[in-house]
């Protein structure tokens, strides 16, 4: 149980920038994700705090002390890999075992323990078995058994779902967050699956090539995202963006009028999540093209202008293709991002 | 009820004279290698009198009478000890120097690494008998010669490409996430190699370690010119090639190819992945 914080981090593999200016601080008993695309240094940040990659600069401190000396086995850290990395020639006993007997813990400790951590992942009647008899959702609660034995101050999870099928995923990931608030472990675990960091996190630290975006907890992610980039990365269906040109005071955004931001800029980007519009007298012209009744809701995909734009709406009402809808965005939901960088420019209703 | 047309498939001509060329081409190899292992196995269990005799049979009387002679012929068992003595030498040497080497080039990232490889491989290149002359030379010089070490040292040269190239293979099937588990888990680099990955490569080493052991075993040319009065049975049979007795060269060969043959049979596998890495 031990915060965790990062300082200045970078690190270069040949001669390429993979992290750059990584300042992160983790509360203790905090579940942080790391979350961004293929790419992006999360795997390599999280390697750089177990001690597996040395960082060019920066410091990382768990609990408190300095740890970039440290071996991976002094940090008192335990890591749960992607490949779950089960030893093959170890019975399951054996492999959640074995980091207690490197401690040299005694017998009946160490047969505590292990039953505890394999009762924790419902394994128990799998001690007997070797790795190579197991499947594969059995073998990851090996492994993730084998870390939780060692009851370390700091857990570290990289992609450890990724290798399951959708259901089993799903279940794995009640269970693993039900688990950890249990065991009250500070975790830092890595993904690129949106959902999967929406719904384990305490607070999701966005990564895109090397650098942190941004760090929230996941509904001020979702509600306020810091670039168009994550606004459309987060949220399935991913948010409507429609170019918006300055107008006189207010800015037209397919030929509607709307109340934005005041900046001295010629157009934005004006974003707006499906679910954040309604049926209205006045607003966007959309053509609706597909209709997809999701049985709580209904997915509607029109057109504004030239550009897709997708809709959410209550399975009440009677919608078909090749309808003309009028949409109006809800109040204060509405997102403006700068149309070169990206970035949002926050902007309230109330304030204007 | 509707009537179903089958099709009538005849196999192409052309097919079945292939098949039946590789065949016969499988068969004539077999009976290459097999003809004279089988004679010598039927010779040195058939009692010497029937080894020289006529007609010769064709199953073995099991009369151990060849093996006898060869037990009690001077200087057998000498030649037999040295034999072993120089494999297992052979075998540290190989072993103690391949593996390290193989784990090496399958773990670390380093300039010439792919040069490395070939460049091993290459050393096999070189003729012996071109060797031989020199060696033999620069042994007397450095006192080597006519020791068990010095031809040792000769075969291992022999066996090290092969026990690098199937420990390479063999470590880099072994993922390096295990030794980062291990690392996580409160071992150190050697710990972790210890207890992780050595348990997983052991058949693999043993294998290479077999392989040392015949390439030593059944050598011939180096032995017979390195080594004058401590001679290995594959130097003592040759030189005693034209003074020995028919069933005394049989019981010899027999005692050479035959565990060479139960050996070999036993690590198969792990030559298969040697061919693997040659192919790639």
């Amino acid at each position: 149980m031990a915060g965790i914080e990062i300082r200045n981090i970078a690190k270069r593999f040949d001669g390429n920038l993979v992290l750059a200016d990584i300042d992160l601080a983790v509360a203790d008993q905090e579940f942080l994700v790391l979350l961004g695309a293929s790419g992006c240094g999360k795997t390599t940040l999280l390697r750089i705090i177990a001690g597996l990659e040395v960082p060019m600069h920066g410091e990382v401190r768990i609990g408190g002390r300095r740890v970039n000396e440290l071996a991976p086995r002094s940090r008192g850290i335990a890591m749960v890999f992607q490949q779950y990395a089960v030893f093959p020639h170890l019975t399951v006993f054996e492999n959640i075992a074995f980091g207690l007997r490197m401690k040299k813990l005694a017998k009946d400790a160490i047969d505590a323990r292990v039953r505890k951590a394999a009762g924790l992942m419902h394994i128990e009647g799998l001690l007997a078995r070797y790795p190579g008899q197991l499947s594969g959702g059995q073998r990851q609660r090996v492994a993730v058994a084998r870390a939780l034995a060692m009851e370390p101050e700091v857990l570290l999870m990289d992609e450890p779902l990724s290798n399951l099928d959708a259901l089993l995923r799903m279940e794995m990931r009640a269970e693993l967050k039900a688990l950890l608030k249990e065991t009250r472990t500070t975790t830092i675990y890595v993904t690129h699956d949106q959902v999967e960091a929406m719904s384990l996190a305490d607070r999701i630290a966005i990564m895109d090539e090397g650098r942190l975006v941004q760090v929230a907890d996941p509904i001020e992610i979702y509600r306020n995202p810091a670039t168009r980039y994550i606004g459309g990365f987060i949220g399935s269906p991913p948010m409507n963006f429609l170019p918006a040109a300055r107008q006189d005071g207010t800015w037209e955004v397919a030929g509607f009028r709307v109340a934005g931001p005041r900046v001295d800029r010629p157009e934005l980007v004006f974003g707006i999540r499906p679910e954040d519009v309604h049926l209205a007298d006045a607003g966007l012209s959309a053509a609706v093209r597909v209709v997809e009744p999701l049985g709580a809701h209904q997915l509607v995909t029109a057109t504004v202008g030239d550009q897709l734009f997708r809709i959410v709406l209550d399975s009440d009402v009677k919608i078909v293709s090749g309808d003309a809808l009028i949409i109006a965005p809800r109040t204060g939901r509405a997102r403006w991002f700068d149309a070169n960088t990206g970035v949002a420019i926050p902007w309230s209703e109330e304030g204007a | 009820m509707t009537k179903a047309v089958f099709a009538q498939s005849r196999p192409a001509r052309h097919l079945h004279t292939g098949r039946w060329l590789t065949a016969a081409s499988v068969t004539l190899l077999c009976a290459w290698v097999l003809f004279p292992i089988y004679l010598i196995l039927v010779n040195t269990l058939s009692s010497p009198a029937e080894v020289s005799g006529f007609p010769k049979r064709f199953f073995p009387s099991f009369d151990f009478g060849s093996l006898l002679f060869f037990y009690n012929f001077r200087g057998v068992i000498g030649a037999l000890i040295n034999s072993i003595l120089v494999a297992s030498l052979t075998v540290v040497l190989a072993i103690g120097f391949g593996a390290p080497a193989g784990y090496a080039l399958a773990r670390f990232r380093f300039r010439g690494k792919n040069a490395f490889r070939i460049l091993v491989l290459m050393t096999r290149a070189f003729p012996l008998p071109l060797l031989a002359l020199p060696l033999a030379v620069m042994f007397i010089r450095t006192g080597l010669d006519d020791s068990v070490v010095g031809l040792a040292i000769v075969h291992s040269t022999l066996a090290l490409p092969f026990a690098v190239l199937i420990t390479y293979s063999l470590f880099t099937g072994i993922p390096f996430e295990f030794e980062e588990a291990a690392w996580t888990l409160g071992c150190s680099r050697f710990q972790a190699f210890r207890k992780v990955v050595l348990p997983l490569a052991l058949p693999g080493i043993a294998a290479s370690g077999v392989f040392a052991f015949v390439t030593s075993w059944n050598e011939v040319f180096a032995a017979s010119v390195l080594t004058i009065r401590n001679r290995t049975l594959t130097a003592f049979l040759l030189q005693n090639l034209d003074v020995s007795p028919l069933y005394l060269k049989f019981a010899g060969g027999a005692v050479l190819v035959v565990p060479a043959l139960v050996f070999m049979f036993a690590v198969r596998k792990y030559l298969f992945t040697l061919w693997g890495i040659a192919s790639r």
